[in-house]
């Protein structure tokens, strides 16, 4: 996401591969359950992360059909909080690194 | 009741006391879980003087209030990897004071707002939003406890135990999209 800030970072980086290892961005995950409806959770992307009605419509498209979408990436601590916030929202949201 | 409507910025509509009733009687409920669940994070001298609190490092065993506090990381379920199950922990224990605090503040909102007798319920923008996270959580613990997944029926045979209830999760459902559609429409 913060794409200047990375290579600084690895620049600095005196233990190259482990910072790299730690600057890998992280995922936000939502995994499609059968209660929320599709427009809360249309709203809930709208809502949080400022994301258009189109785009907010085809990731919740993604969750309900694929069973899951990555709604936002970044750093571990931005990450950790849009889960938090889609917790509190009653979304079903988990990080993970990509594989 | 007919469906919320918008007017001006006000997010309008009318209760019967039934209606009321099934709103506050589930909400308080939700309440009262999620007090009990506050209650069990753990006490010491330190979060008392600090005020920062830490909450329990696991998942609740009660699959309703499980579903309203999810983990943070995809667990497997029979061969879970260690270091996530650590970090999931630690990030429940760090999160979930906040969490309840959250959504215990919705549920009050509605309980201020829905009167005990039925009547006109005029909201915010921001209530509304309230609401509307309020109303999903009370669908999350009603669905979870009637185990309902997509295919599930307008109706379930009479002799199904769940069969009365069902008919309160389809309203529930039926109030929280009308007030979306009032909210976004």
């Amino acid at each position: 996401m913060t794409t200047p800030v990375e290579s600084e970072q690895t620049q600095a980086a005196p233990v190259g591969a482990e910072i790299a290892e730690e600057d890998k961005p992280w995922q936000t995950v939502v995994w499609n359950d059968p209660v929320n409806l599709m427009s809360y959770v249309t709203y809930v992307f709208q809502k949080l992360f400022g994301y258009s009605r189109d785009h907010a419509t085809k990731l919740m498209l993604d969750v309900h059909h694929k069973g899951r979408a990555i709604v936002s990436s970044g750093s571990k601590d931005k990450v950790e909080g849009d889960v938090a916030r889609l917790h509190a929202a009653g979304l079903w949201a988990t990080m993970q690194r990509p594989a | 009741m007919k469906p919320w409507r918008r007017k001006g910025s006000k997010i309008v509509c009318t209760f019967e006391q039934q209606e009321a009733a099934i709103v506050r009687g589930l909400v308080s409920q939700l309440q009262d879980m999620l007090a009990a669940r506050a209650d069990e994070a753990p006490q010491d001298e330190l979060a008392e003087l600090t005020g920062i609190k830490a909450g329990p490092s696991t998942s609740p065993d009660d699959p309703v209030l499980s579903r309203l506090l999810p983990d943070f990381h995809r667990l497997d379920a029979d061969h879970p990897d260690q270091a996530e199950m650590d970090s999931a922990g630690a990030l429940r224990s760090l999160h979930e004071p906040a969490l309840l605090a959250a959504k215990s503040e919705v549920a009050a909102l509605v309980m201020d707002t829905c009167p005990p007798n039925g009547g006109e319920v005029r909201l915010s923008l921001e209530q509304a939003d309230s609401w509307a996270t309020a109303l999903n959580d009370v669908r999350l613990a009603l669905g979870t406890a009637l185990d309902v997944d997509e295919n599930m029926p307008d109706e379930l045979p009479e002799d199904d135990p769940r069969a009365p209830h069902l008919g309160v999760y389809h309203w529930l459902t039926w109030v929280q999209e009308s007030m979306l559609q009032a909210l976004t429409g």
